[in-house]
C-alpha cells in the first residue's frame, strides 16, 4: 500500500449560487483499480466528473492526480496530466470520421506542427502513418476497425459510446472516467462492455472510475463503490457491503414503514 | 498508401483539376476573342474566389460566422499596394513585385487578424459575428483617414496629412485612397494564388492542426476534454483565413488604378459570405463556383438592364431553394451514391 493512489479527492465541494451540489466528497482510486460511483438521479455524480476534469472549478477541496495537485489547471491541462473521460450525453466530433475522432484523442501525442502539416514535410507523413496505425489498433479493442472511415455521427448509439471510450483512451490517460458507459445497451452488449473495461484496465494498466445505473455491471466489475446522494457520500465499500447497507437501500427505495 | 486513396483526397483532386482546367480554358479563350469586359473580370474573379475560400475556412471549417472579412481584404489591398508602389524603383520585375506585395498584404492582414482575434475569439456565435462586423468597419475608417507617403522611408500619419510630403505625392491619400496604381495583377498570378490557397486549406484540414480546428467546430467541450486548446486553434484558423484574404486584397488592389476604403465595406463582406453559404459551408469547390458565377452574373445580366439586381436576387433565392430542398438533395445523393457503387463494382 506504499504506492500513491492515482486519484485522491479531499473534501471536494462546489456551490452553484446557494445550492451545494457536491460537498465533503472524499475519494481515493488506486492504481489499476476499477471504481464505481453510483447514486440516484441528480445525486451529483456527473458534477463530480466535471469537477475532476475542471469543467467546473471546485469551490472547496483538493484533487491530487498521481501525487500532483490539479489546483488551477484547465480542462486541457488536466487531460494532459492524465485524466480522460466520456460523456453521459455522447459528445463525438460528429462530422469527422471515426478514425479522425481517435486521432484527435492522440492530438498531444502526434509530433508535428502547423508548417509540417501545411507543406507535408517528412514528419507529417511519418507521424500521420503512426497515428493511423495506432488509431486502428485502439479501434480493434472494440472490433471497430471496419468503421474507421464512417462519419462518427452516423454510427449506431452503442458504437458511439464505444468510440468515445476509444477516443478517451487515445489520450493515454492514467485514469479513465466513464459516465454511464452502458446506457442504452442491451444485456449482451453490457456483458461485452464489462469484459472490455477489464481488458482495457489490464492492457493499459490504468485506473477506471465509472458512473453507472446498471447494477449488474457495477457490482460485477467495481472493486470499490462509492454511493452519493444529494451531493454527499452516503456509503463506501465493496459490492457486497454496498448491497447490504441499509442507508443505500433507503436512498434507492425509500424508508421502510416502521 | 491508404492516406492517398480515401474520399477526401479524391474530392480535393477533383477541386484542383477543376481549377486547372478552368484556368487553361479561360486562358485559351482570352487569347481568342474574349470580350474585354469579361477579360477585365478575370482578376477580380480570382480575388473573390480566394476571399470565398478563405472565409470558408472561418465559417465552414472553424464554424464561426465572420461578417468583417472584407476588412482583411482591405488591409491586404492597402498594405500590398503601398508596398508595390514603394518598391517600384528598386524591383523592376512586375511579377516579383506582385509576389512580394502579396506576401506583405498577407502578413499585415495576418497581424490584423491576430489583433482582432484576441478579443473576438473569446466570444461565441452571434456575438462573434457582430464584433467582426464592427472591426470590419473600424478597418474601413482607419484607411479612410490614413495618409502614407514614401520618400526613401515610409511616412505615416492619421486624420490629416502631416507626413511632410505634398498631398499629390502621397501613396495613401486618406479618403481618396490610393491613386495612380500601375496594374501589375495578372490572371496567371490570380490562378497561382487560388492554387496556393487550396493547397494551404486542404493540407491544413488534413493535418493535426486542421483536425483540431474541426473538432472545435463539432464539439468544443469534447475537444477540451481530449486536450485541445481552444483559443490556439481558433486563432490559427482565423489568422490563416485573414492572411489569405490579405493576399487576395493585394491582388484585387493592384488590378485597378485606384483603391478606396469604401470598396471594402459591409456589403462586400456579406457578398463573400453569400458565396460561402451558396457554395456550401466547408465545401471548397462550391465556394469557387459560387464566387466565380456570382461575380460574372451581374455582367451576364447586363441585357436585363434595370431588372439586373432583381434577376440576381431571384437566382440567389432559386439556388438556395434547390440546394436546401430535402427531396432534391436526396435525389442527388442517391444519384451520387449509385455512381460510386457502380464505380466500386467495376
Amino acid at each position: 500500500m506504499s504506492e500513491t493512489p492515482i486519484l485522491e479527492c479531499r473534501r471536494l465541494g462546489i456551490d452553484f449560487g446557494g445550492l451545494t451540489a457536491v460537498d465533503e466528497f472524499d475519494l481515493t482510486v488506486g492504481r489499476r483499480e476499477i471504481a464505481g460511483l453510483i447514486g440516484p438521479n441528480g445525486a451529483g455524480k456527473t458534477t463530480v466528473f466535471n469537477l475532476l476534469t475542471k469543467v467546473y472549478k471546485p469551490t472547496r477541496g483538493t484533487i491530487m492526480l498521481d501525487g500532483v495537485d490539479t489546483h488551477g489547471m484547465t480542462t486541457v491541462q488536466v487531460n494532459r496530466a492524465g485524466i480522460a473521460r466520456t460523456f453521459q450525453n455522447i459528445r463525438l466530433f460528429n462530422n469527422l470520421t471515426v478514425e479522425d475522432n481517435v486521432k484527435l484523442g492522440q492530438h498531444n501525442h502526434i509530433n508535428y506542427g502547423l508548417w509540417s502539416g501545411l507543406f507535408r514535410l517528412p514528419s507529417y507523413w511519418r507521424e500521420e502513418k503512426a497515428a493511423h496505425e495506432r488509431a486502428l489498433d485502439l479501434l480493434s479493442i472494440f472490433d471497430m476497425q471496419d468503421m474507421a472511415d464512417a462519419k462518427a455521427g452516423s454510427l449506431p448509439y452503442g458504437a458511439q459510446r464505444r468510440l468515445e471510450i476509444v477516443r478517451a483512451l487515445a489520450t493515454e490517460p492514467k485514469i479513465l472516467l466513464l459516465d454511464e458507459p452502458a446506457a442504452g445497451m442491451n444485456p449482451s452488449e453490457t456483458a461485452e462492455l464489462m469484459e472490455n473495461i477489464r481488458k482495457i484496465r489490464d492492457t493499459f494498466s490504468i485506473a477506471v472510475l465509472l458512473i453507472e445505473h446498471d447494477m449488474k455491471l457495477v457490482m460485477g466489475i467495481c472493486e470499490n463503490i462509492t454511493v452519493v446522494n444529494f451531493g454527499k457520500i452516503i456509503a463506501k465499500g465493496t459490492a457486497e457491503q454496498i448491497q447490504n447497507d441499509p442507508v443505500v437501500i433507503e436512498a434507492y427505495l425509500g424508508k421502510k414503514e416502521a | 498508401m491508404k492516406l492517398l486513396t480515401n474520399k477526401t483526397t479524391r474530392s480535393n483532386t477533383i477541386t484542383y483539376a477543376v481549377v486547372v482546367i478552368s484556368f487553361v480554358l479561360l486562358q485559351l479563350w482570352s487569347g481568342a476573342g474574349m470580350s474585354s469586359s469579361l477579360k477585365g473580370m478575370l482578376v477580380p474573379i480570382c480575388a473573390y474566389v480566394v476571399m470565398a475560400l478563405s472565409l470558408n475556412l472561418t465559417v465552414g471549417v472553424l464554424g464561426e460566422l465572420s461578417l468583417g472579412h472584407a476588412g482583411f481584404m482591405s488591409v491586404g489591398a492597402f498594405t500590398g499596394t503601398t508596398a508595390a508602389m514603394a518598391l517600384a524603383q528598386s524591383i523592376p520585375s512586375d511579377g516579383l513585385r506582385l509576389a512580394i506585395a502579396m506576401v506583405v498584404g498577407a502578413l499585415f492582414a495576418a497581424i490584423a487578424g491576430f489583433l482582432i482575434g484576441i478579443p473576438v475569439l473569446r466570444l461565441r456565435g452571434d456575438y462573434l459575428a457582430i464584433v467582426t462586423l464592427a472591426f470590419g468597419e473600424i478597418i474601413k475608417s482607419i484607411f479612410t483617414n490614413l495618409y502614407v507617403g514614401f520618400d526613401g522611408g515610409l511616412r505615416v500619419s492619421l486624420l490629416s496629412n502631416q507626413t511632410g510630403i505634398a498631398d499629390n505625392d502621397l501613396i495613401i491619400r486618406g479618403p481618396m485612397g490610393i491613386g495612380g496604381i500601375t496594374k501589375i495583377s495578372t490572371f496567371v498570378a490570380g490562378f497561382v494564388l487560388i492554387m496556393l490557397t487550396l493547397i494551404v486549406i486542404f493540407n491544413l484540414v488534413n493535418s493535426r492542426s486542421g483536425r483540431a480546428i474541426m473538432a472545435l467546430r463539432d464539439n468544443r467541450i469534447a475537444a477540451e476534454s481530449v486536450g485541445i486548446p481552444v483559443t490556439k486553434y481558433k486563432m490559427m484558423a482565423f489568422v490563416i483565413s485573414a492572411a489569405l484574404a490579405g493576399a487576395a486584397g493585394t491582388l484585387f488592389g493592384l488590378n485597378y488604378s485606384t483603391v478606396v476604403a469604401n470598396k471594402f465595406d459591409f456589403n462586400t463582406s456579406i457578398l463573400i459570405l453569400v458565396f460561402v453559404v451558396l457554395g456550401g459551408q466547408g465545401r471548397m469547390l462550391g465556394s469557387i463556383i459560387a464566387a466565380a458565377a456570382l461575380t460574372i452574373l451581374p455582367e451576364v445580366l447586363r441585357e436585363f438592364a434595370d431588372y439586373r439586381m432583381l434577376v440576381y436576387a431571384i437566382v440567389l433565392i432559386l439556388v438556395m431553394i434547390f440546394t436546401n430542398n430535402p427531396t432534391i438533395k436526396g435525389f442527388f445523393t442517391r444519384l451520387f451514391s449509385k455512381k460510386q457503387e457502380g464505380g466500386a463494382n467495376q
